[in-house]
């Protein structure tokens, strides 16, 4: 893992933060692979389920397909990791952030698949990691997402839910909660963009029109965060 | 719609395109249609693809002159990257591979990913973006300007040089002349319906049109009550010349939407003529129809690319493609 970590973050202490790190720190400690497959699986229900509503908002300011994209993309994930399911967090997030590559299209495809594949990358093969780990891979992950995207917070992207939410995850206030406190802040981070102008993206040809609406991809990047909390539950 | 279930509509065609194109391999599975005498020894080969939809853009612009292979979508979603690394892989005669890409985030980003993996496997690759349509402002407050009806030129002339035996430089340099010596403007009449959604993508009500509207279906600069041809004339070709005001002489892309009769078009064709030579731009050639199209969208696009004579030699060479062919 490398100072990669803090790209995308203000957060002044992110990768040493350890929020369970008195809670023994033993081998059986963090999370496993089992957990994240737990995740991804959790992750294509929530997108089948609200597939429909993440195509209305995309029919709003962009083109109408966001919603059967990233189903058809984790459906093929469910389908991949069920098929051969990896030892490792890292191992799990890579394949994936591959299936997304190879089955997506658009720009969710390479968004969504950087995301997941550069997130896994930062775990390397630990068989388990803490909850701070996480939080540093994943904003590896929106950071790699931001430089592929061209897109900063307050464009109007998912990088408006992503980077809360992955900063949530690691702030040393969020040791209490930090699936909660992470979910709180992306869905907030989804819910804000509404008042945004688009910037990047098919919505940008809007302008001003694109103002009142949530952005979709946003939208989905907060399920990635609320089906998290579920799982940690 | 003429479908079967929506899930299936892009590999019905590309067995549609099979049956109907035995000049070209078609690949349902992996989504790549390529012309049958690939790779052509010691000739540039030229790469596109893009979302479905805007047929016969890109798939029926493939054979001798013009596309090497075309790598379709999802409707209106981009290729994956695993298509254009297979469909490269499939053209390159060593002579190194062109992709044209049109400026949307998703192609970009899918080609740019495609580009790095052909690279890593050995295969010379060039890229040239097109962002011809004029109704969208470039800037760093939008995605850029829109890839549309200049498609047409670039693959068709830089498929001339290539098949002409021009060096992958010479030919990326050619595409590059006709993207900036392009531009566009496009008005629906009507809004178009998804497979997926089963209905329009967007409201436009009766009696109005939406002015510089993108190929699948993106708001344009803004929306009128209905106009005549004429008028529509006057608006589209004085906001291309705004933006290009030609120095040389022009060819002239009047484009339909792909639910716009032909009878209309040409009518709209004589308006844009009429428009030109009351400007003082002469026409060198012109071409009406269907070529980019946005599904059961009505409506027509203007596209002007000021040809120099080199261009115009490259453009009246031999082609022979599904949806363009002369002198073969």
């Amino acid at each position: 893992m490398s100072g990669t970590a803090s790209a995308s973050n203000s957060d002044p202490s992110p990768a040493r933060a350890h929020p369970d790190a008195g809670s023994g720190g033993g081998p059986d400690e963090g999370l496993d692979a089992a957990f994240f497959l737990r995740w991804l699986a959790a992750v294509a229900a929530a997108v089948d389920r609200e597939a429909d509503h993440l195509t209305e908002l995309d029919a709003a300011i962009g083109d109408a397909d966001h919603g059967s994209n990233l189903r058809r993309g984790f459906t093929a994930v469910a389908t991949a990791l069920d098929a051969d399911p990896p030892g490792t967090p890292g191992a799990v997030l890579a394949l994936a952030g591959r299936q997304l590559i190879s089955t997506v299209g658009g720009a969710s495809g390479p968004l969504y698949g950087t995301l997941l594949r550069r997130t896994g990358k930062e775990l390397g093969d630990a068989r388990r990691v803490s909850v701070a780990e996480l939080g540093a891979a994943l904003r590896a992950g929106v950071a790699a997402v931001a430089q592929l995207g061209g897109s900063a917070p307050g464009d109007k992207t998912m990088l408006d839910a992503l980077v809360p939410g992955a900063d949530a995850l690691g702030a040393p206030d969020a040791a209490g909660d930090p699936f909660g406190a992470a979910r709180a802040a992306a869905e907030e981070g989804a819910r804000a963009t509404e008042a945004l102008r688009a910037r990047k993206g098919r919505a940008s040809y809007l302008g001003e029109r694109s103002v009142g609406h949530l952005d979709p991809g946003a939208s989905s990047s907060a399920l990635l965060f609320a089906t998290l909390a579920e799982v940690a539950r | 719609m003429l479908i079967n279930v929506p899930d299936t509509v892009v590999a019905d065609a590309l067995r549609g395109m099979a049956a109907t194109h035995p000049e070209l391999t078609v690949d349902v599975e992996g989504r790549v249609i390529v012309r049958r005498d690939a790779p052509v020894a010691g000739k540039v080969a030229l790469v596109s693809g893009g979302g479905s939809g805007h047929e016969p853009l890109h798939g029926g612009f493939v054979g001798t002159g013009m596309l090497d292979a075309a790598c379709p979508g999802e409707v209106f979603t981009s290729p994956v990257p695993h298509q254009m690394v297979k469909a490269a892989a499939a053209v390159d005669s060593g002579q190194g591979v062109l992709f044209v890409v049109k400026n949307y985030t998703g192609d970009v980003l899918n080609f740019d990913m495609a580009m790095e993996l052909a690279e890593d496997e050995g295969v010379r690759v060039a890229k040239v973006l097109v962002d011809d349509d004029v109704a969208v402002t470039d800037s760093t407050h939008t995605a850029g300007r829109r890839g549309t009806g200049a498609t047409l030129f670039v693959e068709k002339i830089a498929g001339a040089a290539a098949e002409e035996g021009a060096p992958l430089e010479r030919v990326e340099a050619i595409a590059r002349q006709v993207n900036a010596s392009s531009r566009s403007f496009g008005v629906a009449l009507s809004a178009c319906s998804t497979p997926a959604k089963g209905g329009p993508t967007f409201a436009l009500p009766d009696g109005e049109l939406e002015l510089g509207v993108g190929i699948h279906g993106e708001p344009g600069r803004e929306r009128r009550p209905m106009m005549t041809s004429r008028e529509i004339a006057d608006f589209s070709v004085d906001a291309v010349l705004e933006d290009l005001r030609p120095t040389n002489p022009v060819l002239l892309l009047v484009g339909g939407a792909g639910a716009t009769p032909l009878l209309e078009l040409y009518g709209f064709a004589a308006e844009v003529h009429r428009v030109l030579a009351e400007r003082g731009v002469p026409v060198l050639r012109s071409l009406v129809g269907n070529y980019v199209t946005s599904l059961d969208m009505a409506g027509c696009a203007v596209t002007l690319c000021q040809a120099d004579e080199e261009l115009l030699r490259l453009w009246d060479a031999p082609v022979r493609t599904p949806a363009l062919r002369w002198g073969l």
